[in-house]
């Protein structure tokens, strides 16, 4: 498989890029890691006649901690660098444990985090996590800058908030409370996970869960039930019985969402999925 | 012809390929699997599933493992390329191949290029890995002969046992 003919650019900056894509409108399309627009461009399934590679923009290629606390990831970042990031693994060491895990190595070193999140296949694990951590992403165009809460980008397959003339520039997570734990557990028999569920919980007082469960809709799901019976458990339970307290709310949750069969597996299989995985990550966030 | 060449300008790359300065005028849709095989005769690469999972096409940009049938040949202008053809030195093959025939970690060896790329860059990233380590890190390297117990000893046997491998094997 070969892609159609495209004209390439490279700007140097942003604003450069934003220029491009506003002379070429639909033409064109932006490029960075190529993990998944290059798969299909070759099966022919887009087809743009200018391609705008941003790879070198230097406004998108950071990890700091902002004044208040805030850890900005600019959107250039891959998986494999998120992994070992010194950073990325203090503060949010549940989202670097993940980014070791998706798919293989190549698709680590070459795929960016902007990439998984505007491409907007539900098979993908960090929009899941990134949801449970209730992160937010910049977004730069035409019209200036704007942020989009993650839980609300996504919008079903393949469809996110983002304009078609507007970059990802930066994903944004606040600071975590001391306490905080997350983890995250997928499954699936391809390269992608089947399901995946993303579990972020304080231990403090408040104690507070998040608990979201991905791939297995449009777009991650958040686990209601489960999240508010957590918040009535009691800190002093032993380690065992704290599944037994959460497992009916969870069962109870996957069975409201709207899952099909499809080449992952059969819909009840991957609700079961949802309760097998949201058992492993919460145990992987106990003390 | 002319007025495709108009629209479609070639874009000129300018790499590192196997230690040696190498340039090349390409279209900007071209695929690196098929600059390497086709153009520049390097065969070593090879082209399976087509969609970056099998790990047959790996070659090493700057180091780091990459799925040539789904990398652009433009987007590894001036980065460094290294595959198969590139890793003995001096007539003398990498230590890493000289397990994998210690061992008789292949069969047919269709993925065995692919599998030896990935092996160097994981022992330049940890030269000591675990066995869990090893077999994640090659987890997209798919062999269908050997069902890898050959390989996992193979590479165990040269992070282990390195001066066994230093020389031609006897």
């Amino acid at each position: 498989m070969r892609p159609a003919r495209f004209i390439l650019h490279r700007p140097a900056s942003l604003q450069e890029a934003l220029e491009l894509k506003a002379r070429h409108g639909p033409a064109a399309t932006f490029h960075a890691g190529g993990t998944e627009l290059l798969v299909a461009l070759k099966a022919r399934v887009l087809r743009y006649e200018h391609v705008i590679d941003i790879k070198q923009l230097p406004e998108l290629r950071h990890i700091r901690v902002r004044t208040d606390g805030t850890l900005s990831i600019g959107a250039l970042c891959t998986h494999h660098r998120l992994a070992n990031d010194p950073l990325v693994r203090e503060l949010l060491p549940g989202y670097a444990e993940l980014s070791e895990q998706v798919a293989n190595i190549r698709v680590r070193v070459a795929g960016t985090i902007g990439g998984v999140l505007c491409f907007g296949e539900p098979h993908a694990d960090a929009p899941t996590m990134l949801c449970a951590l209730d992160a937010w992403v910049v977004l730069d165009g035409p019209n200036g800058e704007r942020e989009v809460p993650l839980r609300d980008f996504h919008l079903g397959e393949f469809s996110t908030a983002r304009e078609d003339d507007e970059i990802l520039v930066s994903i944004e997570v606040a600071p975590q409370s001391p306490g905080t734990r997350s983890a995250y557990r997928c499954f699936g028999h391809a390269e992608r996970p089947a399901v995946g569920v993303a579990a972020v919980w304080s231990t403090d007082n408040p104690q507070r869960l998040s608990l979201w469960a991905g791939a297995i809709a449009g777009s991650p799901v958040r686990l209601p039930q489960a999240e508010e019976a957590a918040d009535r458990l009691t800190l002093d339970l032993p380690r065992n019985s704290v599944w037994q307290n959460l497992r009916d709310s969870v069962a109870a949750d996957a069975a409201g969402i709207d899952a099909h069969d499809d080449l992952h597996g059969g819909a009840d299989y991957k609700r079961h999925l949802v309760s097998v995985l949201a058992q492993r990550a919460l145990e992987a966030c106990l003390p | 012809m002319s007025q495709h060449i108009r629209e479609f300008p070639l874009m000129r790359v300018d790499m590192t390929l196997n230690g040696s300065a190498a340039s090349v005028d390409v279209e900007p849709s071209e695929l690196l699997i098929d600059v390497l095989r086709d153009r520049l005769r390097l065969k070593g690469t090879k082209r399976s599933c087509d969609v970056q999972v099998c790990g047959a096409c790996t070659v090493l940009i700057d180091g780091l493992p990459a799925s040539s049938c789904t990398t652009l040949c433009a987007d590894v202008h001036e980065r460094s390329i290294t595959t198969i053809e590139g890793i003995a030195k001096e007539g003398k093959l990498d230590p890493v191949q000289r397990a994998f025939i210690a061992h008789g970690a292949l069969q047919c060896g269709f993925c065995t290029p692919g599998m030896i790329l990935a092996v160097k860059s994981l022992l330049a990233l940890d030269p000591h890995p675990s066995e869990e380590t090893i077999r994640h890190y090659l987890r997209g390297n798919i062999c269908r002969c050997t069902g890898y117990v050959k390989i996992l000893e193979a590479i165990l046997d040269l992070v282990h046992n390195p001066s066994r491998y230093q020389t031609e094997t006897p």
